[in-house]
Parts: C-alpha cells; structure tokens; sequence
C-alpha cells in the first residue's frame, strides 16, 4: 500500500511499508506519486448528512489496509466526480466511496473495519 | 481568404459530430481523478495481458514502441455530462495486442498503477475499437491524463478508459472494476446513457 502525497521515505518515517495488490498485478500499488489536489474529510458532511441523521465526520473508523484509527475528517478525499473518494491519510487505501446519481446513492464502506459514532446518553 | 462574419457562425459546432443524450460539449480536457496521479517510469513501465489460464503477455516500453502506431481521432464522453470531439491520440491497437494471446475469455478487467480497475466485454477492446495510447495532440501523453499509456475506449464513458494501465486481466467471469461496484453502469454506453446501475 502506498501514500498518496509524496513517498521518498526517510530515517523518521514510520508509515508501513506499501503492500502488495491483490490479483495478478502486485506491483501496481508499489509505484511514486505526484501530488494530488484532495479535500478533508470534511468534505464528505454534506453528501453523508443526506443518508444519515448524526454527522459522521467526527466518527472514528479504522483503515483495513494499515490499521490506523482517526476520525472520517482525517481522510483525503478526492471527487466530487465521478464520485466522492475518500482515502487514508497514512497509507492511501480506498477507505469509503460515496456515489450519488439518479434516484439512489452509492456507499461502500470496504475500507474500514469499523466506525465509532458517538451518541449522546 | 473568405470573409465571413463570425457573428453568424455563432458558437463553432462542427457539424460530423453528434451529442449522445444528457451531454454537453468541452473544448478543454477536464481531469477527474479518484485518487493521486501514479509518476510512472517508462524505464520500469510494464503492460501486461493475463489469460483465465494464468499466460502472462507482457510488453516493455520499448516493445511498445517496436508495434505498429495507429493514429485514431475520436469523440470522448465522459459520464459527468461533458463531451470533447476529435481527440487526437497516438497508440497501439488492442487487435495487436491480443491477436496472439490465446484465451477463451469473454470478460476483460483493466488494471492500473495505482490500484484503479475497471471492466468491459473482450470484444469491445478487439476490431479497432480501442487502444493502448501512449500520445496525445502530437505530444507525450501527460501524467495527469493517463501517461506514460493509457487504455482507450471511446465508444463508451470515459471510465472505461483506464489512465495509467498496467495491464488487463482476461475473465471468464464478468468482474466489475472499481466504479462499477459502487453504482456506476457495467457496461457504459453514452448513446444508452448507460450511467448508473439500472439505467
């Protein structure tokens, strides 16, 4: 799994290591990347306020690609076409994907092993 | 030299090409990106079939080149509504490509450096209908727009066009790609509007 931004990694560096890709591909991860145009997680509160009554960009989720715990608002996310794209801010895993055409939306959440909402008592 | 009044010209159409339903034409070339851009070598490049077998075909940048270039000038539409007409590209017909890969599949799943994917039927990247581009206006295809190579497909939406392919995977089982399996259309046909599932 690589890191979106800049990945010359030096002597502090504690990100993981990039993983292989599933398939027949496994160096397609393993590649350097210029510096994209991205938005925070905040980004993700209007288009998620219309699925789901609470704000979800303070919920905490966990990536399945390395592990890291933080908040929806930490994300990178890119779009808003042909979708929202949200990705971990440590490794650069596909964390969610919001789509929103016709009469439906589009949510896959197959990055996150988990989300902690927290709900008033 | 004719003289004529641009006043009733208007807005420049040319009149060969046609709008499938729900498009608008560009005159730019929007990027839309899902993730950060991959800086690929062409030292390192790689393209690669692989059959529902597990044969590997893979051709360096330098074999790339060897193959015979095709020049096509197409319209592209994207399926966020913008359409750009007589695009012109450099690059090497999948019929090249696969005219000496054996395989009994009928599906094909486009991967890409940096972890994209996407799927189409084998026969819409077979008689001229796509290519692996590597050029663009007479330059090198830019990284921002699928470079060092990108598929080309231009009978469907522009996703099905994978920027920064690394090689394709052949199925004997449809697969969907990475926008497919969050509502976008399997197919993608702009003159069906083929944009999301159940269209």
């Amino acid at each position: 799994m690589t890191k979106p931004s800049q990945h010359a990694q030096d002597a502090h560096d504690t990100r993981p290591p990039p993983r292989p890709a599933p398939g027949p591909f496994p160096d397609e991860l393993d590649v350097p990347y210029l510096d994209g145009e991205y938005e925070d997680g905040n980004a993700l509160a209007g288009p998620l306020s219309e699925i789901f009554a609470v704000d979800l960009t303070a919920a905490e989720g966990r990536c399945t690609g390395c592990g890291t715990t933080g908040p929806i608002a930490r994300l990178h996310v890119y779009g808003p076409a042909p979708g929202l794209v949200a990705r971990c801010p440590d490794c650069g895993q596909v964390v969610l994907r919001l789509v929103r055409g016709g009469d439906a939306a589009w949510l896959d959440v197959r990055g996150m092993v988990s989300l902690r909402i927290r709900i008033e008592g | 030299m004719a003289i004529v009044s641009r006043g009733f010209h208007g807005r420049r159409q040319p009149s060969e090409h046609r709008l499938p339903p729900g498009q608008y034409e560009v005159r730019d070339f929007p990027v839309l990106s899902a993730g950060p851009t991959p800086r690929i070598s062409r030292d390192t490049w790689e393209f690669t079939i692989v059959t529902e077998t597990g044969a590997r075909h893979s051709w360096s940048w330098p074999q790339l080149m060897a193959l015979p270039a095709e020049e096509p000038l197409v319209d592209l539409h994207c399926v966020t509504k913008w359409s750009k007409f007589a695009t012109p590209w450099r690059g090497v017909s999948m019929d090249t490509l696969l005219g000496d890969v054996e395989t009994e599949a009928d599906y094909a799943l486009v991967h890409s450096y940096g972890g994209y994917t996407t799927n189409l039927p084998v026969a819409d990247l077979l008689d001229g209908q796509a290519w692996i581009a590597y050029g663009y206006d007479g330059e090198d295809l830019a990284p921002e727009h699928g470079g060092p190579a990108r598929l080309l497909v231009p009978h469907l939406y522009l996703w099905k066009s994978a920027k920064w392919v690394r090689g394709i995977q052949l199925l004997l089982q449809d697969e969907p790609g990475f926008w497919e399996s969050a509502g976008y259309h399997d197919y993608g046909d702009p003159w069906r509007e083929q944009r999301y599932q159940g269209d």
